[in-house]
């Protein structure tokens, strides 16, 4: 076990720090009307533009797909410098970045490849998910939107729900049932689905955050060709999961580091908090929650290590990656009671903390929910751990 | 940066596990709660190199890193070996017989009043740390009075009324570090109690049927598990890295690394403990399940070299320098 860096990786990590001391003064602030999607895709795919030009995008994908091709331990510096620096994040790129390319690298057929894999990595396709329904949610494989044969095309008629930024989208890996009697694993197949197709209808949902990138989507006969099917018929489904072989124990890197900058910066808000006698610091429970909290995000940034490790060599994570998720966000909540706690009536307003901070903490508080349950709530990552990493029976 | 167990390492951990398997059984185990340390087996412990493990080879060590002794104390307490492991292994090579295992070394940190020191009816010599210096003193000088009950049955108590001053063996900056090492060797025991813990609930919640099933597939008692080994994992990441950062292959100060790894392992150890008692149910409560010596020990072990909210407070001190 050695956790320096070698001298190689720390190459790297100098070349890039260099790389974003030259760019990132030159790249605008965020635009500030978060539910302007418009603006949103022009924003982060111009940062993917310039990650292409400078040989950073597809970090982790294979260099014979246009990818740096780089080790696991390369993208968690990556991912680290890029967040410390404050570079702007995947955002609309996300499901193209690191689930449907992923997924085209794995499975898809030559032409396939070379139609879709480059436009991602040039920022200049954006892809969405079409993968829950109303209908299935953690129980995805049930999924009940229909793929009707009908010579050269599938006729597909069903609704799709948590599709974000799919209102600014070229393309959707879209999963479809096309044997509505075959066992329900068995029956699926997955398309690429472009977006601009007839029968395709987009509803923005709000979130409880108040930002507009969640939508669902209406497909009422939309006629997608068959050369768009990405591996077999009926076979979407390991398709699907495949992508997992491609988690490295990244996820969530930016992720930690900002909840570090975030944990910091609520000590330093406690300091300022005035109570009746004191400050929220001269708690103790506050002070020791806040070592606490600390303690948790420097063991999973030491987990997070041990799983890109454990990708390196053998290439996968497995169920370390749910056991990571379930830690994560069970201290992103407490983080966000401790910040409720200490900010007291200065958290009443998103966006307003009384000159206490830069940060916005009330809005991390309400955008932590979805923590525990986007990508697998943590009743399923309970399941999944249980079953796939302890063997206990299944409950079915 | 490899953050997997090395080969070496690997059968290192298979080594101890096998020995403790072979010398410390549960039953050989229990039985020290009534008969005391066997002071063969300390010898046995001695002899595979357990205390000597970190003392330099030219000094008749086996010369290796303080990682590789977080892989040991791993196994230590995953078969809750009773006896004071952490303090025999700090005093080798500055107390005589400590790394033979000859003579029984405890420890205690320096406080007023009377206090309840661990072991010391099992020990020939007990070390007090405190801010000036490690100091030793004979058990025999101690008139300590043993406890009935004390909490732990495999770790007896005495009340002493006073700790005397005892002679220097060791100033400041050895302190520190006995403080440092000694916080580390306890949160890889207490990690291993967590996996003990672990293991026990779950192949309990394999076989124990009712409703006509395992209890296990019931996702109240497999949650419960799942939390279990979470929590492990987290934990194991953090004293790993506490471990590597001691022996200087890490990046950050060792001694945050090592408030890290004591804060959560206090944390862990006794809620795995907890957990297992209750996913055993009314058998959890039973002395005859193993259930709660792990419990104990995670108790006992919270307050050896810093408790969870004593290194709480040094990461939050940390936070706003």
């Amino acid at each position: 076990m050695d956790l320096r860096y070698t001298e190689q990786e720390g190459h790297f990590r100098d070349e890039l720090r260099a790389w974003l001391g030259d760019v990132l003064p030159n790249v605008p602030p965020v635009p500030s009307d978060h539910t302007d999607l418009k603006a949103r895709r022009a924003y982060d795919t111009d940062w993917q533009r310039l990650l292409y030009e400078a040989g950073y995008a597809g970090i982790h994908w294979p260099a014979e797909f246009g990818g740096r091709g780089s080790t696991p331990t390369e993208h968690l510096i990556f991912l680290e410098e890029t967040e410390r620096a404050g570079a702007p994040y995947v955002g609309v790129n996300f499901v193209g970045q690191l689930h449907a390319g992923p997924t085209l690298i794995a499975e898809a057929n030559d032409e396939q490849r070379a139609a879709h894999l480059a436009p991602i990595l040039r920022g200049e396709h954006v892809w969405c998910q079409g993968f829950s329904e109303p209908g299935s949610g953690s129980d995805l494989a049930s999924l009940s939107t229909r793929a009707i044969d009908d010579g050269e095309d599938y006729v597909v008629t069903g609704q799709k729900i948590w599709t974000s930024f799919a209102q600014v989208a070229d393309y959707c890996e879209l999963i479809v049932r096309t044997d509505p009697d075959a066992p329900k694993h068995r029956g699926i197949t997955w398309l690429i689905m472009p977006m601009d197709l007839p029968g395709i209808e987009i509803r923005p949902i709000d979130t409880a955050l108040g930002s507009g990138e969640f939508a669902e989507m209406f497909l009422d006969e939309v006629r997608i060709p068959k050369a768009n099917r990405v591996g077999a018929e009926n076979d979407g489904w390991r398709v699907t999961m495949v992508t997992f072989a491609f988690e490295r124990g990244t996820a969530f890197i930016s992720e930690i580091i900002s909840s570090q900058r975030l944990l910091a910066d609520l000590a330093q808000v406690a300091r300022k908090v005035t109570r009746r006698s004191g400050t929220a610091w001269d708690d103790m429970g506050i002070r020791r929650e806040l070592g606490r909290l600390d303690a948790e995000l420097d063991a999973l940034w030491s987990l997070t290590k041990r799983n890109v490790s454990q990708a390196q060599r053998t290439g996968m994570v497995g169920p370390g990656g749910s056991v990571f998720k379930l830690a994560y966000s069970d201290v992103r909540t407490r983080m966000a009671d401790l910040a409720e706690r200490v900010l007291s009536r200065a958290g009443l307003a998103i966006g307003e903390t009384l000159d206490l901070s830069e940060l916005d903490h009330v809005g991390q508080r309400i955008y932590t929910l979805t923590l525990t349950i986007a990508a697998g709530t943590s009743e399923i990552q309970r399941n999944i751990v249980g079953e796939r990493l302890l063997g206990l029976p299944k409950d079915r | 940066m490899d953050f997997e167990l090395s080969e070496d390492q690997e059968a290192l951990a298979e080594g101890v596990a096998a020995l403790c398997e072979g010398r410390f059984d549960i039953d050989t185990v229990r039985a020290m709660g009534e008969t005391g340390l066997d002071p063969g087996r300390w010898r046995e412990l001695a002899n595979t190199g357990v205390f000597s493990l970190c003392v330099p080879e030219s000094e008749g060590g086996v010369g290796l890193g303080w990682a590789e002794a977080v892989v040991v104390f791993e196994q230590l307490g995953r078969f809750i070996v009773p006896g004071p492991l952490v303090a025999n292994t700090l005093a080798a090579g500055r107390l005589d017989g400590a790394a033979s295992g000859t003579v029984v070394v405890g420890a205690i940190e320096r406080r007023d009043g009377p206090v309840l020191v661990e072991h010391l009816s099992w020990i020939d010599v007990l070390v007090i740390s405190d801010a000036d210096g490690l100091w030793s003193v004979g058990a025999g000088e101690l008139r300590g009075a043993p406890a009935a009950q004390p909490l732990d049955p495999l770790t007896p108590v005495s009340r002493v009324e006073s700790l005397p001053q005892g002679a220097r063996i060791g100033g400041a900056a050895d302190a520190a570090r006995w403080r440092l090492r000694g916080a580390l060797l306890t949160s890889a025991l207490q990690l291993g109690i967590a996996i003990g813990a672990t293991d026990l609930a779950v192949s309990y919640a394999k076989e124990r049927e009712q409703f006509g099933r395992p209890i296990g597939a019931f996702q109240a008692v497999k949650h419960r598990c799942a939390d279990m080994i979470t929590r492990v994992e987290v934990l194991r990441a953090a004293v790993y890295a506490a471990g590597v950062t001691v022996d200087g292959f890490g990046v950050d100060a060792p001694e945050r690394a090592v408030s890290v790894a004591k804060l959560l392992a206090s944390h862990a150890a006794a809620a795995c403990g907890k957990d297992c008692v209750q996913v055993h149910g009314g058998m959890g409560y039973t002395w005859e399940i193993d259930a709660h010596l792990y419990l104990k020990r995670a108790w006992v072990l919270d307050h050896a070299f810093g408790d969870g909210d004593e290194h709480a407070e040094e990461l939050a001190a940390g936070l706003v320098q």
